[in-house]
């Protein structure tokens, strides 16, 4: 049983507030020799002297909280767009071009046109290429906005904030650990699938509006991939509550952290793949392919022969917006997978160092989550550049005539093997 | 939902090359498709007659910049019979051997481009490595990666290499072994292929037959024809090798002409090795050619999209009076719209990959 290398996102940020308070308060107090008046604001950002005068501690003032608040949603938004987005593009460009038998993208630092990064003798693309993406990304952004002269300007404009706010609701109810989170809801697991499937919505939006037939057609194919993957994904969810008996991330990490079966000194996880949710599990990962809108499901935007689908019309930043974002749903996607059906962020632990007493993981959490999610990210990515893309009837006919009964028959199984007593709920 | 016309060109992922395909779709559903080609007109047949004879054979590497030696061949052969002249027997074989390297080049480039038409671009990779094996060799026979200006009138430019054998063979071995490990299973063995590809653009032996669909295309139909057996050229009647037809059911569908042009690529290694393995180790590759000449000459040749003809006129002069080039592409071209009606809108693609579109030969 492992834990978290930050136990609470809530007072990690309240310290590093109140620390940056307490520099503040230090340049208020050496003002405050000069400007008289100062003083009181001093005190009141100053613990000792609130206490002496009877207030209230500063951690419970709006004003503190706010800010705290603010902290935490930014570290969020960058953990998940700067730090993993990017590093989930770079995977995704290295592996395929593996793959495919080259070298994939190469800019890396010592490829900066200026001292002391671009050194004589030295080739300047011939780095590790994490930093492509950022250079890909300073491109788009010198990009001329194209608005196409007939196209519906407001909703044309709308859809890409519309798809990238719900992306990133969906990182305000997904852990990253046991104590890595913006919020802990009951329903969590709900409002991730809810913010999920606004996309769509936004897709739709960008197809009619750009007022042309490629687009057209790709925001129509979207709506009608919509129902074909979003049910069943729901339905096994449905057959894998049956087992947790409650929506929250949290509560089904914990039930999966503990041993099935012990052979020894080894034992395998109680993870629910390892349970009858196997079906459950097995359509779930499809359904989250199609909702990833990966190769074998991309048919919205089928480059081969929509041009670029319902992202045809957009340029610059905002081309980059749709098209970037799409990691990061896939980063969600694949926790998600990590949540309900592969333990989480539950894995061992093998040393724990004690730094002043507080015990400090080796392999904390977050580690093992990443390592979950990254491994899963790799699997979707193999199998998207290894297959060709089907055709909307026939994802239409997967959706509807196979993964559909498959999660009924994942919610009869998991009903039976409560009723049965096989497994117990919780 | 109203049928509209969408133009699928001549900006556009799916034409490998300049051309439009209109498509007439009722939601998903192809009801009418429309070819327009035009745009890549340059006016070959009257260029050519302007030109001297061995002149010409540059302008006719350019028909079909990925299968330059064959259209070349298919000119140089029309001239030779117009002047009465016969190839020495060992520029023969280079010959044949040119032909098939270049037709397992071109077979490449259409695997390649195949790929991405339904959504692989590993097999766009994989095919275009294996690829510069090819243009490798080539390029050591002849010097010239593309438009390799190679067969001349009376033979061809220069003789093989000393090296060239053992090279080709190399070659061919590491080829063959992508091809039943790396290709087969990519393409042929993928369940999501298979889905794609079978039962879509059908189109009847007969149908094919009487809109002058030739090559690869009719062979997919179930019919055996192949003219380096039907009527062989050069010393194709002195290699055993097999034309590779569609014989099971289903015939006529994507997926049949996937199969014969990717079979063709194994049989066309076959033809190689016997190449070399019968070819005369010496002599003259190549005799002198008049430089005027008078009569008719007409040579039809498998090019590796189906029927290349040529049929030049001379006068008396050191430049043709008249030339005709029969494309196999414009032929086929003109049968797409019964390949494509009632498919999906991404069969489209689909089927335009798999019947190997070359524009530069289709427009002339």
């Amino acid at each position: 049983m492992s834990a978290p290398l930050i136990p609470n996102l809530f007072g990690v940020c309240e310290v590093l507030v109140l620390a940056i308070v307490w520099i503040i308060d230090q340049i208020l107090y050496a003002l405050a020799g000069l400007i008289p008046p100062l003083t009181g604001l001093a005190q009141w950002f100053d613990p000792v002297a609130r206490r002496r005068l009877g207030m209230g501690p500063l951690g419970s003032e709006l004003l503190i909280v706010l800010v705290t608040w603010l902290i935490a949603v930014t570290i969020i938004v960058i953990w998940a767009t700067l730090i993993n987005l990017l590093t989930m593009m770079w995977v995704e460009r290295k592996f395929y071009s593996r793959l495919q038998d080259r070298y994939g993208i190469m800019i890396s630092i010592w490829s900066l046109p200026f001292w002391p990064f671009n050194r004589a003798h030295r080739p300047t693309h011939r780095g590790t290429g994490y930093l492509q993406n950022i250079a890909d990304g300073v491109k788009l952004l010198q990009k001329e906005n194209i608005t196409p002269r007939n196209a519906d300007s407001a909703m044309f404009h709308i859809s890409p904030v519309l798809i990238a706010s719900s992306t990133l609701m969906i990182f305000a109810a997904l852990p990253w650990s046991s104590g890595f989170y913006v919020a802990n809801l009951d329903l969590g697991i709900l409002f991730i699938f809810a913010a999920f499937s606004l996309a769509p919505l936004g897709i739709l939006i960008a197809g009619w509006s750009a007022n042309n037939k490629y687009t057209l057609v790709g925001g129509l194919r979207a709506a009608a991939m919509l129902m074909a993957y979003e049910i069943p994904m729901i339905l096994s969810v449905i057959a894998l509550v049956f087992f947790t008996g409650s929506l929250n991330p949290l509560t089904i990490v914990r039930q999966q952290d503990r041993p099935l079966v012990s052979f020894g000194a080894l034992s395998i996880p109680a993870w629910y793949v390892f349970s009858p949710q196997i079906l459950g599990f097995i359509v779930f990962s499809v359904s989250m392919m199609a909702e990833m809108e990966r190769i074998p499901f991309d048919i919205p935007e089928a480059e081969a022969e929509l041009v670029e689908g319902w992202t045809t019309e957009y340029s610059g930043m905002r081309f980059g917006l749709v098209f970037g974002f799409k990691w990061l749903r896939m980063i969600a996607g694949a926790a998600l997978i990590a949540i309900l059906y592969l333990g989480g962020w539950s894995g061992p632990v093998f040393v724990t160092l004690s730094v002043g007493g507080v015990p400090v993981p080796i392999v904390p959490e977050e580690a093992w989550f990443l390592l979950k999610i990254y491994l899963i990210s790799i699997v979707f990515i193999w199998i998207s550049w290894s297959v060709p893309r089907v055709r909307i009837d026939q994802i239409l006919n997967i959706g509807w005539k196979k993964l559909i009964p498959y999660s009924l028959g994942a919610i009869i199984i998991a009903a039976a093997a409560i009723a049965s007593g096989l497994w117990s709920v919780g | 939902m109203p049928e509209f016309w969408i133009n699928m060109g001549p900006q556009h992922p799916m034409t490998h090359g300049l051309w439009n395909m209109k498509v007439k779709v009722d939601g998903e559903t192809v009801t009418d498709a429309k070819p327009e080609i035009g745009y890549l007109h340059r006016g070959y047949e009257k260029i050519m007659e302007v030109r001297e004879f061995q002149k010409n054979v540059v302008l006719t590497d350019r028909l079909c910049y990925v299968s330059s030696i064959t259209w070349s061949h298919a000119y140089c052969l029309a001239v030779e019979k117009m002047m009465g002249i016969e190839t020495p027997e060992r520029g023969q074989w280079i010959r044949v051997v040119a032909l098939e390297l270049q037709r397992i080049a071109s077979h490449l480039m259409w695997l390649a481009a195949y790929g991405p038409d339904l959504g692989l671009l590993t097999g766009l990779l994989w095919a275009l490595r294996e690829r510069e094996l090819f243009l490798d060799l080539i390029q050591l026979m002849s010097g010239a990666r593309m438009n390799q200006n190679y067969p001349r009138v009376g033979g061809v430019r220069n003789d093989l290499p000393d090296n060239f054998e053992a090279m080709c063979r190399r070659s061919i071995e590491h080829f063959l072994e992508k091809v039943d490990n790396e290709y087969q299973r990519v393409f042929q063995e993928s369940k999501v292929f298979h889905m794609r590809t079978e039962g879509v653009g059908k189109i009847s032996a007969a149908e094919a037959i009487n809109w002058g669909v030739t090559g690869p295309n009719l062979r997919a139909c179930g019919v055996n024809v192949d003219l380096r057996r039907l009527d062989p050229y050069e010393v194709y009647e002195e290699i055993d090798f097999e034309p590779q037809v569609w014989h099971d059911g289903g015939a006529g569908d994507s997926y049949a002409r996937f199969v014969c042009r990717f079979n063709e690529l194994r049989e066309s290694c076959q033809i190689i090795l016997q190449a070399l393995e019968k070819m005369p180790k010496t002599g003259p590759y190549r005799v002198k050619a008049p430089r005027r000449a008078e009569g008719e000459g007409y040579a039809k040749t498998e090019d590796s999209r189906g029927e290349a003809l040529f049929y030049v006129i001379g006068d008396g002069d050191d430049r043709p009076y008249r030339v005709k080039i029969r494309s196999p592409v414009f032929c086929t071209m003109a049968a797409t719209p019964i390949m494509l009606r009632g498919n999906k809108l991404a069969d489209s693609v689909a089927i335009l990959g798999s019947v190997d579109v070359c524009v530069g030969e289709m427009d002339k």
